[in-house]
Protein backbone atom coordinates (compact mmCIF):
# COMPACT_ATOMS: atom_id res chain seq x y z
CA UNK A 1 0.00 0.00 0.00
CA UNK A 2 3.13 2.16 1.25
CA UNK A 3 4.32 4.08 -2.25
CA UNK A 4 7.61 2.92 -4.15
CA UNK A 5 10.80 4.77 -4.10
CA UNK A 6 9.97 5.55 -7.85
CA UNK A 7 6.62 6.88 -6.70
CA UNK A 8 8.07 8.99 -4.14
CA UNK A 9 10.05 11.08 -6.90
CA UNK A 10 6.35 12.72 -8.35
CA UNK A 11 5.72 13.44 -5.34
CA UNK A 12 9.23 15.20 -4.14
CA UNK A 13 8.61 16.93 -7.74
CA UNK A 14 5.41 18.38 -6.59
CA UNK A 15 6.40 19.31 -3.20
CA UNK A 16 9.77 21.46 -4.65
CA UNK A 17 7.58 22.85 -7.99
CA UNK A 18 4.63 24.04 -5.68
CA UNK A 19 7.20 25.48 -2.80
CA UNK A 20 8.96 27.33 -5.89
CA UNK A 21 6.19 28.82 -7.13
CA UNK A 22 4.67 30.56 -3.87
CA UNK A 23 8.43 31.80 -3.07
CA UNK A 24 8.83 33.76 -6.54
CA UNK A 25 4.74 33.99 -6.62
CA UNK A 26 4.46 36.07 -3.45
CA UNK A 27 6.62 39.05 -3.73
CA UNK A 28 4.61 40.24 -6.93
CA UNK A 29 1.07 38.81 -5.50
CA UNK A 30 1.84 40.71 -2.48
CA UNK A 31 2.60 44.08 -4.63
CA UNK A 32 -0.61 43.34 -7.03
CA UNK A 33 -2.75 43.37 -4.11
CA UNK A 34 -1.56 45.87 -2.63
CA UNK A 35 -2.04 47.97 -5.74
CA UNK A 36 -5.41 46.63 -5.99
CA UNK A 37 -6.57 47.79 -2.79
CA UNK A 38 -4.76 51.03 -2.13
CA UNK A 39 -3.56 52.04 -5.54
CA UNK A 40 -5.50 54.85 -7.83
CA UNK A 41 -4.50 54.98 -11.53
CA UNK A 42 -6.08 54.23 -14.75
CA UNK A 43 -6.11 50.47 -15.61
CA UNK A 44 -6.74 49.44 -12.27
CA UNK A 45 -9.38 47.31 -13.09
CA UNK A 46 -8.03 46.06 -16.00
CA UNK A 47 -5.09 44.74 -13.91
CA UNK A 48 -7.33 43.14 -11.23
CA UNK A 49 -9.15 41.46 -14.77
CA UNK A 50 -5.54 40.11 -15.77
CA UNK A 51 -4.67 38.64 -12.19
CA UNK A 52 -8.21 36.67 -12.08
CA UNK A 53 -7.84 35.02 -15.76
CA UNK A 54 -5.98 32.25 -14.67
CA UNK A 55 -8.89 31.87 -12.26
CA UNK A 56 -11.66 31.60 -15.12
CA UNK A 57 -9.64 30.54 -18.08
CA UNK A 58 -8.79 26.91 -19.22
CA UNK A 59 -5.57 25.58 -17.52
CA UNK A 60 -4.60 24.22 -20.77
CA UNK A 61 -5.08 27.73 -22.38
CA UNK A 62 -2.89 29.19 -19.50
CA UNK A 63 -0.21 26.74 -20.35
CA UNK A 64 -0.32 27.28 -24.06
CA UNK A 65 -0.28 31.05 -23.69
CA UNK A 66 2.75 30.48 -21.40
CA UNK A 67 4.39 28.18 -24.36
CA UNK A 68 4.21 30.74 -26.69
CA UNK A 69 5.51 33.34 -24.45
CA UNK A 70 8.31 31.50 -23.10
CA UNK A 71 8.91 28.74 -25.44
CA UNK A 72 11.96 28.84 -27.54
CA UNK A 73 10.42 30.74 -30.12
CA UNK A 74 8.58 33.34 -28.21
CA UNK A 75 8.94 36.76 -27.38
CA UNK A 76 9.88 36.24 -23.83
CA UNK A 77 11.34 32.80 -23.96
CA UNK A 78 14.37 33.41 -26.82
CA UNK A 79 15.63 36.59 -24.91
CA UNK A 80 16.27 34.14 -21.76
CA UNK A 81 17.59 31.60 -23.79
CA UNK A 82 19.92 33.95 -25.96
CA UNK A 83 20.56 35.71 -22.98
CA UNK A 84 21.20 33.90 -20.15
CA UNK A 85 20.77 30.46 -21.17
CA UNK A 86 17.35 29.77 -19.12
CA UNK A 87 15.45 27.26 -21.26
CA UNK A 88 11.57 27.00 -19.28
CA UNK A 89 9.91 24.51 -21.52
CA UNK A 90 9.80 20.76 -20.34
CA UNK A 91 11.59 21.88 -17.23
CA UNK A 92 11.02 22.10 -13.47
CA UNK A 93 11.38 25.93 -13.78
CA UNK A 94 8.87 25.73 -16.34
CA UNK A 95 6.54 23.73 -14.17
CA UNK A 96 7.00 25.87 -11.50
CA UNK A 97 6.11 28.92 -13.55
CA UNK A 98 3.24 27.10 -15.01
CA UNK A 99 2.05 26.43 -11.17
CA UNK A 100 3.11 30.33 -9.97
CA UNK A 101 0.77 31.65 -13.04
CA UNK A 102 -2.24 29.35 -11.86
CA UNK A 103 -2.11 30.21 -8.10
CA UNK A 104 -1.08 33.72 -8.28
CA UNK A 105 -5.02 34.86 -8.05
CA UNK A 106 -5.35 32.77 -4.93
CA UNK A 107 -2.88 34.46 -3.24
CA UNK A 108 -3.72 38.08 -4.54
CA UNK A 109 -7.72 37.65 -2.91
CA UNK A 110 -5.88 36.29 0.24
CA UNK A 111 -3.56 39.24 0.74
CA UNK A 112 -6.41 41.57 -0.70
CA UNK A 113 -8.83 40.35 1.96
CA UNK A 114 -6.80 40.64 4.82
CA UNK A 115 -5.74 44.45 3.37
CA UNK A 116 -9.06 45.26 3.09
CA UNK A 117 -9.66 44.54 7.19
CA UNK A 118 -6.36 46.90 7.69
CA UNK A 119 -7.35 50.55 9.12
CA UNK A 120 -6.31 52.88 6.31
CA UNK A 121 -6.34 55.61 9.72
CA UNK A 122 -3.05 53.32 11.07
CA UNK A 123 -1.29 53.76 7.82
CA UNK A 124 -2.02 57.88 8.68
CA UNK A 125 -1.57 57.84 11.81
CA UNK A 126 2.38 56.31 11.29
CA UNK A 127 2.62 59.14 8.62
CA UNK A 128 1.75 61.71 11.07
CA UNK A 129 4.70 59.92 13.66
CA UNK A 130 7.46 60.37 10.67
CA UNK A 131 6.95 56.97 8.63
CA UNK A 132 7.57 57.16 4.84
CA UNK A 133 5.67 55.36 2.27
CA UNK A 134 7.90 52.05 2.41
CA UNK A 135 8.67 52.20 6.22
CA UNK A 136 4.92 52.12 6.89
CA UNK A 137 4.04 49.47 4.47
CA UNK A 138 7.22 47.36 6.23
CA UNK A 139 6.72 48.52 9.79
CA UNK A 140 2.41 48.62 9.92
CA UNK A 141 0.81 47.10 6.79
CA UNK A 142 2.88 44.29 6.02
CA UNK A 143 2.27 42.69 9.68
CA UNK A 144 -1.18 43.67 9.76
CA UNK A 145 -1.65 41.06 6.69
CA UNK A 146 0.93 38.80 7.73
CA UNK A 147 -2.18 35.94 8.48
CA UNK A 148 -3.48 36.99 4.90
CA UNK A 149 -0.11 36.04 3.16
CA UNK A 150 1.19 33.53 4.72
CA UNK A 151 -2.80 31.86 4.64
CA UNK A 152 -2.23 32.70 0.84
CA UNK A 153 0.33 31.19 0.35
CA UNK A 154 -0.54 27.68 2.10
CA UNK A 155 -3.37 27.51 -0.05
CA UNK A 156 -1.58 28.24 -3.14
CA UNK A 157 1.11 25.65 -2.08
CA UNK A 158 -1.47 23.25 -1.49
CA UNK A 159 -3.29 24.02 -4.75
CA UNK A 160 -0.24 23.85 -6.34
CA UNK A 161 0.61 20.27 -5.61
CA UNK A 162 -2.55 19.65 -7.72
CA UNK A 163 -1.84 21.78 -11.26
CA UNK A 164 -2.46 19.63 -14.02
CA UNK A 165 -3.61 21.48 -17.20
CA UNK A 166 -0.90 24.38 -17.21
CA UNK A 167 1.60 22.37 -16.62
CA UNK A 168 1.35 19.07 -18.79
CA UNK A 169 0.75 21.97 -21.74
CA UNK A 170 3.94 24.33 -20.86
CA UNK A 171 6.43 22.00 -19.08
CA UNK A 172 5.15 18.29 -20.58
CA UNK A 173 4.81 14.94 -18.70
CA UNK A 174 8.87 13.49 -18.27
CA UNK A 175 9.09 11.80 -15.39
CA UNK A 176 12.29 13.14 -12.67
CA UNK A 177 11.90 16.59 -14.84
CA UNK A 178 7.99 17.81 -14.77
CA UNK A 179 6.58 14.92 -13.80
CA UNK A 180 4.27 16.10 -11.16
CA UNK A 181 1.71 14.40 -8.51
CA UNK A 182 -0.99 14.55 -10.86
CA UNK A 183 0.83 13.76 -13.81
CA UNK A 184 1.85 10.57 -12.47
CA UNK A 185 -1.48 9.37 -11.48
CA UNK A 186 -2.64 10.44 -14.80
CA UNK A 187 0.41 8.51 -16.40
CA UNK A 188 -0.55 5.59 -14.18
CA UNK A 189 -4.16 5.74 -15.10
CA UNK A 190 -3.26 5.29 -18.73
CA UNK A 191 -0.66 2.79 -18.64
CA UNK A 192 -2.40 -0.79 -18.41
CA UNK A 193 -2.14 -2.23 -14.23
CA UNK A 194 -1.36 1.09 -13.02
CA UNK A 195 -4.64 1.57 -11.01
CA UNK A 196 -2.98 0.39 -7.47
CA UNK A 197 -0.32 3.48 -7.97
CA UNK A 198 -2.79 5.57 -9.08
CA UNK A 199 -4.74 4.81 -6.05
CA UNK A 200 -1.57 5.11 -4.06
CA UNK A 201 -0.49 8.43 -5.53
CA UNK A 202 -4.30 9.94 -5.42
CA UNK A 203 -3.76 9.26 -1.47
CA UNK A 204 -0.83 11.08 -0.77
CA UNK A 205 -2.57 13.63 -2.84
CA UNK A 206 -5.61 13.91 -1.05
CA UNK A 207 -3.16 13.38 2.27
CA UNK A 208 -1.64 16.92 1.63
CA UNK A 209 -4.00 18.89 0.44
CA UNK A 210 -6.33 17.78 3.29
CA UNK A 211 -2.94 18.60 5.28
CA UNK A 212 -2.73 22.12 3.65
CA UNK A 213 -5.70 23.59 3.85
CA UNK A 214 -6.03 22.37 8.41
CA UNK A 215 -2.07 24.45 8.27
CA UNK A 216 -3.25 27.59 6.49
CA UNK A 217 -6.49 27.68 8.74
CA UNK A 218 -3.92 26.73 12.11
CA UNK A 219 -1.40 29.12 10.82
CA UNK A 220 -3.84 32.02 10.09
CA UNK A 221 -5.11 31.85 13.60
CA UNK A 222 -2.05 31.57 15.43
CA UNK A 223 -0.52 34.54 13.69
CA UNK A 224 -3.60 36.59 14.45
CA UNK A 225 -3.22 35.68 18.07
CA UNK A 226 0.36 37.27 18.05
CA UNK A 227 -0.50 40.36 16.10
CA UNK A 228 -2.98 41.18 18.98
CA UNK A 229 -6.17 41.15 16.59
CA UNK A 230 -7.82 37.97 17.58
CA UNK A 231 -11.05 38.23 19.05
CA UNK A 232 -11.46 38.55 22.69
CA UNK B 1 1.86 82.13 15.72
CA UNK B 2 -0.22 79.46 13.85
CA UNK B 3 -2.18 81.03 10.47
CA UNK B 4 -4.51 78.40 8.74
CA UNK B 5 -6.37 79.39 6.37
CA UNK B 6 -8.34 76.62 4.12
CA UNK B 7 -10.55 76.19 1.06
CA UNK B 8 -11.95 73.05 0.18
CA UNK B 9 -15.53 71.60 -1.20
CA UNK B 10 -16.36 67.71 -1.22
CA UNK B 11 -18.38 66.10 -3.19
CA UNK B 12 -20.40 68.00 -6.43
CA UNK B 13 -20.74 71.60 -6.35
CA UNK B 14 -23.70 71.40 -4.16
CA UNK B 15 -21.56 69.34 -1.14
CA UNK B 16 -20.20 70.50 1.96
CA UNK B 17 -17.91 73.75 1.58
CA UNK B 18 -15.38 74.76 4.33
CA UNK B 19 -14.02 78.56 4.23
CA UNK B 20 -12.42 78.73 7.23
CA UNK B 21 -9.11 81.03 8.05
CA UNK B 22 -7.80 81.63 11.91
CA UNK B 23 -4.80 82.76 13.50
CA UNK B 24 -3.99 81.97 16.83
CA UNK B 25 -0.61 82.76 18.93
CA UNK B 26 1.64 80.41 19.74
CA UNK B 27 2.57 78.15 22.23
CA UNK B 28 -0.89 77.77 24.22
CA UNK B 29 -3.97 75.71 23.20
CA UNK B 30 -6.57 76.71 20.85
CA UNK B 31 -9.69 74.74 20.85
CA UNK B 32 -12.02 74.46 17.21
CA UNK B 33 -15.52 74.68 18.73
CA UNK B 34 -18.63 73.59 17.26
CA UNK B 35 -21.53 71.30 16.35
CA UNK B 36 -20.43 68.33 15.16
CA UNK B 37 -19.81 68.27 11.14
CA UNK B 38 -18.86 71.94 11.22
CA UNK B 39 -15.85 71.33 9.79
CA UNK B 40 -13.65 71.22 12.58
CA UNK B 41 -12.18 67.95 12.35
CA UNK B 42 -11.61 68.72 8.77
CA UNK B 43 -9.68 71.71 9.30
CA UNK B 44 -7.21 69.53 11.96
CA UNK B 45 -6.85 67.11 8.64
CA UNK B 46 -5.43 69.50 6.61
CA UNK B 47 -2.94 70.46 9.18
CA UNK B 48 -2.31 67.64 9.74
CA UNK B 49 -1.79 67.16 6.25
CA UNK B 50 -3.87 63.62 5.68
CA UNK B 51 -6.42 65.59 3.71
CA UNK B 52 -5.47 67.55 0.51
CA UNK B 53 -7.29 70.56 0.45
CA UNK B 54 -8.49 72.28 -2.65
CA UNK B 55 -6.81 75.67 -1.68
CA UNK B 56 -4.88 76.12 1.56
CA UNK B 57 -2.28 77.68 3.21
CA UNK B 58 -1.21 77.15 6.86
CA UNK B 59 2.00 78.38 8.88
CA UNK B 60 3.16 77.38 12.47
CA UNK B 61 6.03 80.44 13.36
CA UNK B 62 6.61 81.53 10.04
CA UNK B 63 7.13 78.01 8.52
CA UNK B 64 5.09 77.06 5.88
CA UNK B 65 3.54 73.21 6.46
CA UNK B 66 1.54 73.61 3.11
CA UNK B 67 0.87 76.62 0.71
CA UNK B 68 -1.19 75.59 -2.76
CA UNK B 69 -0.76 78.99 -3.98
CA UNK B 70 3.29 78.83 -3.37
CA UNK B 71 2.69 74.51 -4.49
CA UNK B 72 4.17 73.69 -1.61
CA UNK B 73 2.66 70.74 0.47
CA UNK B 74 4.69 69.17 2.71
CA UNK B 75 3.76 65.26 2.69
CA UNK B 76 2.43 64.54 6.65
CA UNK B 77 5.25 62.46 7.24
CA UNK B 78 7.41 65.73 7.62
CA UNK B 79 5.37 67.95 9.22
CA UNK B 80 5.83 66.84 12.37
CA UNK B 81 2.69 66.96 13.93
CA UNK B 82 1.17 64.85 16.49
CA UNK B 83 -1.82 63.83 15.87
CA UNK B 84 -4.14 62.18 18.72
CA UNK B 85 -6.83 60.78 17.08
CA UNK B 86 -10.64 59.93 18.46
CA UNK B 87 -10.11 56.04 18.26
CA UNK B 88 -6.60 56.33 19.35
CA UNK B 89 -5.11 54.53 16.35
CA UNK B 90 -2.22 52.63 18.61
CA UNK B 91 -0.51 49.75 15.92
CA UNK B 92 -2.11 46.58 17.48
CA UNK B 93 0.91 44.20 16.46
CA UNK B 94 3.33 46.10 18.77
CA UNK B 95 3.67 46.44 22.60
CA UNK B 96 2.65 49.92 23.82
CA UNK B 97 6.67 50.48 24.41
CA UNK B 98 7.03 50.35 21.16
CA UNK B 99 4.21 52.38 19.59
CA UNK B 100 5.82 54.72 22.00
CA UNK B 101 8.88 54.99 20.54
CA UNK B 102 7.53 54.82 16.82
CA UNK B 103 7.11 58.31 16.29
CA UNK B 104 10.46 58.92 18.74
CA UNK B 105 12.45 57.02 16.28
CA UNK B 106 11.64 58.55 13.49
CA UNK B 107 11.98 62.42 14.77
CA UNK B 108 15.00 64.45 13.36
CA UNK B 109 18.50 63.86 15.65
CA UNK B 110 18.13 67.63 16.46
CA UNK B 111 14.28 67.71 17.46
CA UNK B 112 14.45 68.68 21.06
CA UNK B 113 11.33 66.91 23.31
CA UNK B 114 10.33 65.58 26.60
CA UNK B 115 12.30 62.18 27.58
CA UNK B 116 10.72 59.11 27.18
CA UNK B 117 10.82 58.43 30.88
CA UNK B 118 9.37 61.98 31.58
CA UNK B 119 6.25 61.62 29.36
CA UNK B 120 5.43 57.77 30.78
CA UNK B 121 5.87 59.06 34.38
CA UNK B 122 3.80 61.99 33.89
CA UNK B 123 0.64 60.26 31.69
CA UNK B 124 0.96 57.08 34.31
CA UNK B 125 1.79 53.93 31.63
CA UNK B 126 4.47 52.52 33.13
CA UNK B 127 2.33 49.62 34.48
CA UNK B 128 1.16 49.18 30.53
CA UNK B 129 4.73 49.51 28.63
CA UNK B 130 4.93 45.67 27.86
CA UNK B 131 1.22 45.08 26.90
CA UNK B 132 -0.47 45.40 24.18
CA UNK B 133 -3.03 47.98 22.47
CA UNK B 134 -6.05 44.91 22.62
CA UNK B 135 -5.24 44.84 26.02
CA UNK B 136 -6.17 48.34 27.38
CA UNK B 137 -9.13 50.53 28.53
CA UNK B 138 -10.12 52.97 26.29
CA UNK B 139 -8.92 55.98 28.48
CA UNK B 140 -5.31 54.21 28.66
CA UNK B 141 -5.15 53.76 24.99
CA UNK B 142 -5.84 57.76 24.68
CA UNK B 143 -2.80 58.04 27.22
CA UNK B 144 -0.73 55.80 25.37
CA UNK B 145 -1.96 58.04 22.00
CA UNK B 146 -0.79 60.64 23.58
CA UNK B 147 2.89 59.77 24.52
CA UNK B 148 3.08 58.22 21.49
CA UNK B 149 2.35 61.78 19.76
CA UNK B 150 4.39 63.63 22.54
CA UNK B 151 7.53 61.33 22.06
CA UNK B 152 7.38 62.18 17.71
CA UNK B 153 8.76 65.96 19.15
CA UNK B 154 6.13 67.67 16.74
CA UNK B 155 5.88 71.25 16.51
CA UNK B 156 2.16 71.07 17.14
CA UNK B 157 0.44 68.81 18.77
CA UNK B 158 -2.89 68.25 17.15
CA UNK B 159 -6.02 67.00 18.95
CA UNK B 160 -9.06 65.37 17.51
CA UNK B 161 -12.02 64.94 20.10
CA UNK B 162 -9.28 62.98 22.08
CA UNK B 163 -12.04 62.08 24.42
CA UNK B 164 -15.24 61.80 22.88
CA UNK B 165 -15.31 58.14 21.74
CA UNK B 166 -14.96 57.60 26.21
CA UNK B 167 -17.36 57.21 28.75
CA UNK B 168 -17.78 59.69 31.40
CA UNK B 169 -15.92 58.14 33.71
CA UNK B 170 -12.89 57.40 31.37
CA UNK B 171 -13.09 60.48 30.35
CA UNK B 172 -12.95 62.26 33.60
CA UNK B 173 -9.78 59.43 34.13
CA UNK B 174 -8.19 61.40 30.87
CA UNK B 175 -8.81 64.74 31.33
CA UNK B 176 -6.45 65.37 34.02
CA UNK B 177 -3.56 64.42 31.65
CA UNK B 178 -4.33 66.39 28.93
CA UNK B 179 -4.45 69.30 31.14
CA UNK B 180 -1.01 68.22 32.67
CA UNK B 181 0.59 67.55 29.05
CA UNK B 182 -1.07 71.69 28.38
CA UNK B 183 0.94 72.92 31.26
CA UNK B 184 4.16 70.95 31.42
CA UNK B 185 5.38 71.18 28.00
CA UNK B 186 5.28 74.42 25.13
CA UNK B 187 4.25 72.36 22.53
CA UNK B 188 1.59 74.47 20.95
CA UNK B 189 -1.97 72.66 20.54
CA UNK B 190 -4.89 72.52 18.41
CA UNK B 191 -7.63 70.77 19.83
CA UNK B 192 -11.07 69.98 18.07
CA UNK B 193 -13.83 69.47 20.42
CA UNK B 194 -17.60 69.72 21.06
CA UNK B 195 -17.48 69.95 25.10
CA UNK B 196 -17.00 73.18 26.47
CA UNK B 197 -15.84 71.58 29.47
CA UNK B 198 -12.68 70.43 27.49
CA UNK B 199 -12.27 74.04 26.31
CA UNK B 200 -12.50 75.65 30.27
CA UNK B 201 -9.77 72.93 31.69
CA UNK B 202 -6.91 73.06 28.17
CA UNK B 203 -7.59 76.07 25.65
CA UNK B 204 -6.69 79.20 26.02
CA UNK B 205 -8.01 80.56 22.45
CA UNK B 206 -11.40 79.50 21.48
CA UNK B 207 -11.93 79.37 17.45
CA UNK B 208 -15.77 78.87 16.87
CA UNK B 209 -16.83 77.09 14.03
CA UNK B 210 -20.02 76.34 12.20
CA UNK B 211 -21.33 74.88 8.84
CA UNK B 212 -17.16 75.06 7.57
CA UNK B 213 -17.07 78.82 8.60
CA UNK B 214 -15.34 80.56 11.54
CA UNK B 215 -17.53 82.57 13.51
CA UNK B 216 -15.53 83.94 15.98
CA UNK B 217 -11.89 84.14 17.50
CA UNK B 218 -10.69 85.21 20.66
CA UNK B 219 -9.51 84.26 24.00
CA UNK B 220 -12.24 81.90 26.00
CA UNK B 221 -12.88 84.27 28.38
CA UNK B 222 -13.40 87.23 25.79
CA UNK B 223 -15.52 85.05 24.07
CA UNK B 224 -17.36 83.31 26.80
CA UNK B 225 -18.27 87.19 27.69
CA UNK B 226 -20.25 87.75 24.35
CA UNK B 227 -24.32 87.30 23.69
CA UNK B 228 -24.40 87.66 19.92
CA UNK B 229 -22.48 84.17 19.53
CA UNK B 230 -25.86 81.35 19.96
CA UNK B 231 -23.62 78.68 19.97
CA UNK B 232 -22.07 79.54 23.27
CA UNK B 233 -24.40 82.20 24.91
CA UNK B 234 -27.50 79.92 23.21
CA UNK B 235 -26.22 76.92 25.58
CA UNK B 236 -28.05 75.67 28.89
CA UNK B 237 -24.64 76.03 30.30
CA UNK B 238 -23.28 78.94 28.46
CA UNK B 239 -21.90 81.72 30.99
CA UNK B 240 -18.73 83.66 31.64
CA UNK B 241 -14.77 82.01 32.03
CA UNK B 242 -13.51 83.93 34.72
CA UNK B 243 -9.68 83.89 35.08
CA UNK B 244 -9.36 83.44 38.78
CA UNK B 245 -6.33 83.06 41.19
CA UNK B 246 -6.91 81.51 44.76
CA UNK B 247 -6.48 83.78 47.35
CA UNK B 248 -7.11 81.63 50.18
CA UNK B 249 -8.84 78.37 51.90
CA UNK B 250 -11.28 78.81 54.43
CA UNK B 251 -11.19 74.62 55.10
CA UNK B 252 -13.45 75.10 58.35
CA UNK B 253 -16.59 76.47 56.21
CA UNK B 254 -15.11 74.47 53.23
CA UNK B 255 -14.71 77.60 51.33
CA UNK B 256 -12.21 79.03 48.79
CA UNK B 257 -11.66 82.92 47.91
CA UNK B 258 -11.23 83.24 44.54
CA UNK B 259 -10.07 86.87 43.05
CA UNK B 260 -11.17 87.82 39.14
CA UNK B 261 -10.76 91.55 38.13
CA UNK B 262 -14.48 92.63 39.20
CA UNK B 263 -13.93 91.14 42.46
CA UNK B 264 -13.90 88.60 44.98
CA UNK B 265 -15.78 85.13 44.40
CA UNK B 266 -16.56 82.52 47.23
CA UNK B 267 -16.75 78.76 46.00
CA UNK B 268 -16.38 75.54 47.47
CA UNK B 269 -12.79 74.18 48.92
CA UNK B 270 -10.65 73.93 46.13
CA UNK B 271 -7.39 71.52 45.39
CA UNK B 272 -5.45 74.49 43.76
CA UNK B 273 -2.58 76.24 45.86
CA UNK B 274 -3.34 79.88 46.76
CA UNK B 275 -1.85 82.14 44.28
CA UNK B 276 -2.81 79.44 41.66
CA UNK B 277 -4.07 80.88 38.63
CA UNK B 278 -7.57 79.31 37.33
CA UNK B 279 -10.59 79.27 35.43
CA UNK B 280 -13.64 79.22 36.64
CA UNK B 281 -17.27 79.32 34.39
CA UNK B 282 -20.05 81.19 35.97
CA UNK B 283 -23.00 80.17 34.35
CA UNK B 284 -25.68 82.46 33.28
CA UNK B 285 -28.30 80.53 34.85
CA UNK B 286 -26.51 80.45 38.22
CA UNK B 287 -26.81 84.30 38.26
CA UNK B 288 -29.70 86.66 39.12
CA UNK B 289 -30.00 90.21 40.07
CA UNK B 290 -31.29 92.30 42.99
CA UNK B 291 -32.28 95.63 42.16
CA UNK B 292 -31.93 96.50 45.93
CA UNK B 293 -28.98 95.36 48.39
CA UNK B 294 -30.22 91.89 49.25
CA UNK B 295 -29.90 90.83 52.91
CA UNK B 296 -30.74 87.32 54.42
CA UNK B 297 -29.69 85.47 51.66
CA UNK B 298 -28.11 82.30 51.88
CA UNK B 299 -25.99 83.37 48.22
CA UNK B 300 -22.58 83.84 49.28
CA UNK B 301 -21.49 85.82 46.17
CA UNK B 302 -23.37 89.09 45.95
CA UNK B 303 -21.75 91.85 43.53
CA UNK B 304 -22.66 95.23 42.89
CA UNK B 305 -22.75 95.64 38.94
CA UNK B 306 -23.85 97.37 36.16
CA UNK B 307 -26.27 96.14 33.74
CA UNK B 308 -24.35 96.72 30.39
CA UNK B 309 -27.41 95.44 27.80
CA UNK B 310 -30.19 93.51 28.24
CA UNK B 311 -31.67 90.72 25.01
CA UNK B 312 -33.98 88.45 24.62
CA UNK B 313 -32.94 84.65 24.90
CA UNK B 314 -35.47 82.75 23.64
CA UNK B 315 -39.71 83.52 23.87
CA UNK B 316 -39.66 84.24 27.51
CA UNK B 317 -35.99 84.78 28.90
CA UNK B 318 -33.76 87.55 28.76
CA UNK B 319 -30.03 87.42 28.79
CA UNK B 320 -28.11 89.95 30.48
CA UNK B 321 -24.63 91.52 30.39
CA UNK B 322 -23.34 92.71 33.33
CA UNK B 323 -20.22 94.84 33.86
CA UNK B 324 -18.05 94.31 37.58
CA UNK B 325 -15.24 96.46 37.13
CA UNK B 326 -12.86 95.13 34.49
CA UNK B 327 -15.08 91.41 34.12
CA UNK B 328 -18.24 90.87 32.81
CA UNK B 329 -20.98 88.61 34.12
CA UNK B 330 -23.48 86.74 31.64
CA UNK B 331 -26.74 86.59 33.73
CA UNK B 332 -30.09 84.80 32.42
CA UNK B 333 -33.66 85.68 33.72
CA UNK B 334 -36.90 85.49 33.09
CA UNK B 335 -38.29 88.00 30.40
CA UNK B 336 -41.17 88.72 33.04
CA UNK B 337 -38.49 89.75 35.75
CA UNK B 338 -36.66 91.67 33.49
CA UNK B 339 -39.65 94.14 32.77
CA UNK B 340 -40.84 93.63 35.89
CA UNK B 341 -37.85 95.10 37.46
CA UNK B 342 -37.16 97.57 34.59
CA UNK B 343 -34.16 96.23 33.72
CA UNK B 344 -32.34 97.94 31.01
CA UNK B 345 -28.56 98.96 30.22
CA UNK B 346 -26.67 101.86 33.24
CA UNK B 347 -28.84 100.74 35.66
CA UNK B 348 -26.48 99.41 39.12
CA UNK B 349 -27.98 95.85 40.38
CA UNK B 350 -26.43 93.14 42.91
CA UNK B 351 -25.59 89.99 40.93
CA UNK B 352 -26.01 87.26 43.24
CA UNK B 353 -23.63 84.01 42.33
CA UNK B 354 -24.68 80.93 44.90
CA UNK B 355 -21.35 79.16 45.73
CA UNK B 356 -22.80 75.94 45.76
CA UNK B 357 -23.10 76.45 41.81
CA UNK B 358 -19.71 75.75 41.34
CA UNK B 359 -20.07 72.24 42.83
CA UNK B 360 -17.35 69.76 41.73
CA UNK B 361 -19.52 67.65 40.04
CA UNK B 362 -20.36 70.42 37.28
CA UNK B 363 -16.30 71.21 37.07
CA UNK B 364 -15.92 67.41 35.20
CA UNK B 365 -13.52 65.95 37.91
Amino acid sequence: MWPLPEEWQAVRLSLSVALRSVAFGLPPAVLAAWLLARGRFPGRSLLDALVHLPLVMPPVVVGWLLLVTFGLRGPVGSLLNEWFGIRLVFTTAGASLATAVMSFPLIVRAVRLSLDAVDPGLEAAARTLGAGPLDRFVTVTLPLIAPGILSGAITAFAAGLGEFGAVITFASNIPGETQTLPLAIYAATQTPGGEAVAARLAAVSLALAVAGLLLADLAGRRLSLALGRAAR
Amino acid sequence: MLEVSLSHRFGGADGFRIEAAFATPTPGVTALFGPSGCGKSTLLSAVAGLLRPDRARVALDGAVLVDTAARIALPPERRRCGVVFQDARLFPHLSVATNLRYGERRAPRDATGPAFEEVVELLGIRPLLGRRPGALSGGERQRVALGRALLSRPRLLLMDEPLAALDAPRRAEVLPFLARVRHRFRVPILLVTHALDEVDRLADHLVLMEAGRVLATGTVEALSARTDLPLLAGRRDAGVALACRVIAHDAARGLTRLGFAGGELRVPLRAEPPGEALRLRVRARDVSVAVTEPRGLSVQNILPALVESVEEAGPHEAMLRLRLGEAALLSRVTAEAASRLALRPGLAVWALVKSAAFGPEDEGE
